[in-house]
This record gives structure tokens, C-alpha cells and sequence, in this order.
């Protein structure tokens, strides 16, 4: 490399400043540029001489990545250098700096944990996204935005499904950090967006509890054990941390890729509606499985090669969606809220694994404080989640995968388009009223949720409309 | 600008046609054919004079050994290649036979080579089928990408800063960063007479604004021309094949 980096040194019309923070792997600097006003860093790997060849390609990894992601979960990409003079990557800064510190804090009010966790998990689901699998969560690679977003950084081991694998073959052993790794990269597969899922619960295990669940290996041999061995129950570690909290941590550390939540967005959503997550023996363990349980699942596991990994990111993605089935719950719209129920069973046929969100909107009016009683002192929010739960039956799927939520907002439209973006949303599925005269003046809900919904809408009409058209 | 890539057309008229209609709908400015333009297929005649317009007009052509063996070379072949190469050959004039024979073994343009198949011995048509074979490519040319055919299957091989030469695994229709890090050698699969199991015309989009690759599959009107090649009297093997792209 005939360039090594140092302060003063200018390069593609970038000046570097101050160096930042060193690295394993790279050093990172305070630029600037003549046309730029952001706030930027170059990242400038450290290469040494002679076979550095993991380092180099991981590099390489980034700069092929990096600049085809978008959004506020990642750093927005200013400028790439090539090998031959001295290869960088320059990105804005991102001015709250690493999650690191908020870490070292762990075990946080609870309220922290989850608050931080959904915002750890939207960053992640966004990722997934655009196709891109991280395999190498830590707290170090959480950055915050001032705004709030988590900012995801360092993809030198990640994978983008939709382009060469470039690492494939680059490495021995596997990579990855120790803490947080999951079984499946241990068995160094690259291709199970589940394995950043894994990664997640053993951070959000960390923020809890205070502790790593495994530990902090310092060998691979360390690594390979949570293969078989189950960590302590966040439970018995901090007797106040919730049932459907430690459900949540222990079925993301599940071992079996399938056994834990199948995408981000189904993890954000059990973070979101933490009165609906199903609880299991999982949610009850006050201590770790007993030394035959263990040694039975040692004896399978030593022998296990590969778990099966998905056909690729956005297979895995399509394959359980979440749909909002928004229902009215008026009189007038008792049958269409039965042609809906009918629609919904017939997309479980084709969407097997979905999960369910029935919501319901409350219309509030736009000025001054509503009552949330009717005029018999009933509690609207209440009667309506009965109304809703009762319009469900009819659907017939496992209580753990059906959510019920009443919302309220002076433009349900809008109402339901929030919460859809809010939990990740694959598809809202609604009805439309007929062309009556409060439609007339009012405006359809329906038309507003497919023109502005930033997800898949279906509509279903009645039959009996086709007639009267 | 954007380079369409194309090779191994043999004589495949509907393929062809499809895959120049498909390169302009998606920008191409320049064409380049990595030679067989003939050979196989049904439409000999007219796919020689639509390569010598095309280059007319300024598209990037380098022969193959069955456009050599056309035009009058002998080129070693399978009794299956050869049945219907003495087919093509009386089927070509001899202006059309001697444009196949004119067309250079080797084009450069910026920091592209292209080429039927290997580029280390561009006469001998090595097939490159693995990391292994495309190492001496990279070692024969100082060029930063290289384009060829030959084997009728798409593969794409890169050479990594430190010497080492991998194939690496890609998805058909998405674009490939081609890293300036690295040199990259792609196979652009074949348009006429496709083996890898698809029954779509294969070839390449070269972005050198971006610097992007995308190896493409165009559908075409595959039944039509197994009809024209069971109407010829040429081999069932030839038909049968174009319909299982195999």
C-alpha cells in the first residue's frame, strides 16, 4: 500500500484531521472536504504486509456494500477509495457515538431494555430489507443518531444476498464476536438472516441482566458450547425482569434457527405488545436445564454440520409476514367485517405462516379531549377489543399468532397506516365500504391506506356491490 | 456507457433477435459478440449478416472456432458439431463465409478484453469451467475485466489483491459491483444455445459508469426455432436441447 493514513494527509480532496479510534482491523479519522458540509470519518483498513488476505477482503466487503444501502439505520457513504493508492471509505459521522458506553451501564431499567431493543430490532429489520445479513452484531456497531435511530456500522463480515459472497472461502475459522455469535455461524453458515436475530437476544439478554448469557469466550471451544448448553434465565438473574421479557431473550437464543423468531420485524412486534406474547415453559424457567438434559443435547449436537438456512433474505422475510386486518366494528359494517373475516382465512392458505394483527380504530374528534366512556359509562376501548376478539374467533388460528389492538385518532386512515409502519407491516388487509353519502363527503378510508400505506393493501368489497355498479 | 454482451449465438435467429431488442430496451449503446455465431442453429445466413450490420455500426466482434470452422478451418468437433457444421457451411455464401473468417481472435476496449474463451491461448478455445481454468486468463492479460463464451454456462471468476483467483457464485438479473479492487473474468453464457438449464438466452450488461454486471436471461420464442431445426433435417439433439436449455 504506498499511502499509509496520518493527520494532514489529503486524498481525493478529503483532508484528514484527527484519528478518531483505532481498531482491530482499521483505523478511523476526522475528514473534511472543500464541498462538503457533514460531519464526515474515513475508515482506512490496516493492512499489514505480507498475507493479510481476510482483512483486505473484508474490506472489500464493506465497499461493495455499503454504498447500495440507504435509510437511517446506516451511514450515508460520501466517498470509496481504491486499493491502489490507499483504500478508505468515507461516511457522515454519526454524532451520538457507540452504544458501547449505554452498554457498560447494563443491567438497565427495564423500561431501557425494551425501549433500546425495539429500536435495535427496527434498525436491524431495515437491514434485512435491502438484503443484507450483518453476522457481526455487537454494541460497538450500534451507533445513535441524535433523532433516535440506531446506525448500523462495520459490514466486513457481512453477506448481501443479491452479490458474491466474497468472504466465502476467505476464512478458516469462523468469525464473528464471541459473546454474541450464533450456533448456526459457528457452523459457519452465512446465509440465515436469524443468525443477526441471535445476536440481538444475547444483547438484549446483556441489557437486562448485566451479563453476556454465554459468558465472554475467549476460544472458539467456548463458542461451540451453546450449541448444547442453555443459558441462566434472565429470571434468575434479575428476579424483576418479566415473564414475557425472558420468553422474548430465550426464544431469540434459541439454538435451532427455526425455533427462534423468524424475522426482526416479528421480535419488534413482540417487544411492542408485550401483553400478547404467548408465554411457554421458556417464560417460567428459574434455572438451567439439568446435566442429562444437556448431555442429551450434547450428543446430538457435537455431530451437527449445518442447520437448514433459508433460500435466501427476502424468502425468509415473505415467508411470515405480519398482516393488519383492520375491521369495522359498526353495525353497518357487520357483513363486509365478514366477507373480511372470509378473506383472511383464504390468505392463511397461502400464507401459512402469517401472523394476524387485528386492529380497530376509535375516531376521535379532531379538537378537544374525548371521552373514553359512552354515555352508559361503558369504556369504549374495552367493549371495542371484546367486539374485535369475538370478530376473530371466526378465524381459527393459534392465540399466539393473533394480536388484538384498538387504536384512536381522528383519521383512521391515518391511524392504521402508523401502526402499520410502526410494526413492520408486510400487508393490511381492509375493507371497503359502499358508495354511500357519508363516503361521499368523508373520503374512503380504504383509498387513503392504499394510496399512502408504504406496504401491500388488500381490499375487499362486497359481492353485492358488483350488482349495484 | 452500457455494453451488451453476447455470445455463442449459433445461428439462433429468434434468441438473437430477442436478446438486441431486450439490450436496447435496458440502454445498451454498444454491442459486442464473443463469437459461434454460427453452428447449431438453423439461421446461419441471417445471423452472420445482422453481426457484420452490427459491427458495421460499430459493435465489438471476435470469432469463435465454429465461425473458424466455417469458414474453412479445421477445427476439431464432435461428430453431433460437425454433422451440423457441414450443414452451415453450405447454407453460407462466400462472402459470409469469409466475413466469420476476418474476425479478429481478440478486441480491447478501455481496460475490457474480449475473447471466444481463454484468454491465455485464444487459437487452442480452452474452456474456462472453474476458478482453476480462468487463472491463466488473468496471467496472459494485463486487463482489468475479461469477457468470453465458448462454454455455454455463465460463470463469473474474480482475482483478489493478493493473487488469489475464485469463482464466485451470482444471481441472473441483478447487478454485480465489479470491485476495482479486484480483476474479474466472466463468462457470459450463451444466447443461441443455452446449457445450464435455463431455457432463456444468456448474456451480459456491462455498466462502466457504474461498474456493474449483470448477467441477463432473455425468454424467447424457443419452440419456433426447435421447429426450424426439425424442419432443416439437423439433429433432434439440437432441438431438444434449446428446449430444456441443456
Amino acid at each position: 500500500m504506498p499511502v499509509r493514513p496520518h493527520t494532514g494527509l489529503e486524498i481525493d480532496g478529503f483532508t484528514l484531521g484527527e484519528k478518531l479510534h483505532t481498531g482491530g482491523f482499521a483505523t478511523i479519522w476526522e475528514v473534511t472536504h472543500p464541498d462538503q458540509d457533514l460531519h464526515m470519518v474515513m475508515k482506512v483498513p490496516t493492512i499489514l504486509d505480507g498475507d493479510d488476505g481476510p482483512t483486505i477482503v473484508g474490506f472489500e466487503v464493506e465497499q461493495m456494500i455499503m454504498p447500495r444501502l440507504s435509510g437511517p439505520h446506516v451511514p450515508k457513504v460520501i466517498g470509496i477509495g481504491g486499493f491502489d493508492v490507499m483504500p478508505y471509505i468515507v461516511t457522515e459521522k454519526i454524532e451520538g457515538g457507540s452504544f458501547l458506553a449505554v452498554f457498560q451501564q447494563a443491567p438497565l431499567p427495564l423500561s431501557d431494555v425494551i425501549e433500546i431493543g425495539a429500536r435495535m430490532v427496527a434498525a436491524v429489520a431495515d437491514l434485512h430489507r435491502q438484503h443484507v445479513i450483518h453476522l457481526d452484531l455487537k454494541p460497538e456497531n450500534f451507533l445513535q443518531r441524535k433523532t433516535g435511530e440506531m446506525v448500523l456500522v462495520d459490514y466486513g463480515l457481512s453477506r448481501h444476498d443479491q452479490l458474491p459472497d466474497l468472504l466465502a472461502e476467505e476464512f478458516t475459522i469462523p468469525m464473528g464476536t464471541y459473546p454474541f455469535i450464533a450456533p448456526e455461524q459457528y457452523l459457519r453458515c452465512r446465509d440465515d438472516p436469524r443468525s443477526d436475530l441471535f445476536a440481538l437476544g444475547a444483547m438484549l439478554y446483556a441489557l437486562a441482566t448485566g451479563r453476556n448469557p454465554w459468558g465472554t469466550p475467549q476460544r472458539l471451544r467456548g463458542v461451540r458450547k451453546r450449541l448444547w448448553r442453555d443459558p441462566e434465565p434472565p429470571r434468575a438473574i434479575r428476579p424483576e425482569i418479566p415473564e414475557w421479557l425472558q420468553e422474548i431473550i430465550l426464544r431469540a437464543l434459541s439454538v435451532d434457527p427455526m425455533r427462534r423468531y423468524q424475522t426482526a420485524a416479528q421480535l419488534a412486534f413482540d417487544l411492542a405488545h408485550p401483553q400478547q406474547v404467548t408465554l411457554t415453559a421458556r417464560a417460567l424457567k428459574t434455572r438451567r436445564d439439568g446435566w442429562l438434559q444437556v448431555w442429551d443435547r450434547w450428543r446430538v449436537m457435537r455431530k451437527l454440520r449445518r442447520f437448514d438456512a433459508p433460500v435466501s433474505v427476502a424468502a425468509q422475510l415473505a415467508s411470515v409476514p405480519i398482516i393488519v386486518v383492520a375491521v369495522d366494528l359498526s353495525p353497518e359494517g357487520e357483513r363486509l367485517a365478514e366477507v373480511l373475516r372470509a378473506a383472511v382465512k383464504r390468505m392463511l392458505t397461502i400464507e401459512p405462516d402469517a401472523r394476524i394483527a387485528c386492529v380497530n380504530v376509535i375516531k376521535t374528534a379532531r379538537i378537544g379531549i374525548d371521552q373514553g366512556t359512552d354515555d352508559q359509562g361503558n369504556n369504549l376501548h374495552v367493549m371495542r377489543l371484546v367486539q374485535l376478539k369475538a370478530w376473530a374467533e371466526g378465524i381459527e388460528l393459534p392465540d399466539h399468532r393473533l394480536t388484538y389492538t384498538v387504536l384512536e385518532g381522528p383519521d383512521p386512515g391515518l391511524a392504521i397506516i402508523d401502526y402499520a409502519t410502526a410494526n413492520h407491516v408486510d400487508h393490511i388487509m381492509m375493507g371497503a365500504r359502499g358508495y354511500s353519502t357519508t363516503r361521499r363527503y368523508l373520503g374512503s378510508v380504504s383509498a387513503k391506506v392504499v394510496a399512502e400505506a408504504r406496504c401491500s393493501v388488500t381490499v375487499i368489497r362486497l359481492p353485492e356491490e358488483r350488482a349495484a355498479a | 456507457m452500457r455494453f451488451a454482451i453476447l455470445t455463442d449465438i449459433h445461428a439462433n435467429r429468434e434468441a438473437f433477435a430477442a436478446v438486441l431488442e431486450d439490450a436496447a430496451t435496458r440502454g445498451a449503446g454498444r454491442i459486442v459478440v464473443l463469437g459461434d455465431v454460427v453452428g447449431y442453429g438453423p439461421d446461419p445466413g441471417w445471423c452472420c449478416d445482422k453481426v457484420a450490420e452490427l459491427q458495421g455500426r460499430g459493435a465489438i466482434c471476435v470469432r469463435g472456432n465454429h465461425d473458424n470452422a466455417a469458414a474453412g478451418a479445421p477445427e476439431p468437433m464432435s461428430p453431433l458439431a460437425r454433422r451440423a457444421m457441414d450443414w452451415t457451411k453450405a447454407r453460407l455464401s462466400e462472402d459470409q463465409r469469409a466475413f466469420l473468417g476476418r474476425l479478429p481472435l481478440v478486441a480491447e476496449e478501455g481496460d475490457a478484453l474480449f475473447v471466444h474463451a481463454s484468454a491465455s491461448n485464444p487459437e487452442a478455445f480452452s474452456y474456462i469451467t472453474s476458478d482453476t481454468r480462468a487463472a491463466p486468463s488473468f496471467r496472459a492479460t494485463g486487463a482489468r475485466l475479461i469477457f468470453c463464451g465458448h462454454t455455454h454456462v455463465p460463470l463469473l471468476a474474480s482475482r483478489d489483491p493478493g493473487g488469489v483467483v475464485r469463482q464466485q457464485e451470482f444471481k441472473a438479473n441483478l447487478p454485480i459491483p465489479l470491485l476495482r479492487s479486484r480483476r474479474w473474468l466472466a463468462v457470459v453464457g450463451s444466447v443461441g444455445q443455452p446449457r445450464d438449464g435455463v431455457a432463456q438466452a444468456g448474456w451480459a450488461l456491462l455498466d462502466t459508469e457504474a461498474n456493474e454486471l449483470t448477467f441477463r436471461r432473455t425468454p424467447y420464442d424457443v419452440a419456433g426455432t426447435a421447429r426450424k431445426i426439425r424442419a432443416e433435417g439437423l439433429p433432434e439433439e439440437l432441438a431438444a436441447r434449446l428446449l430444456t436449455g441443456s
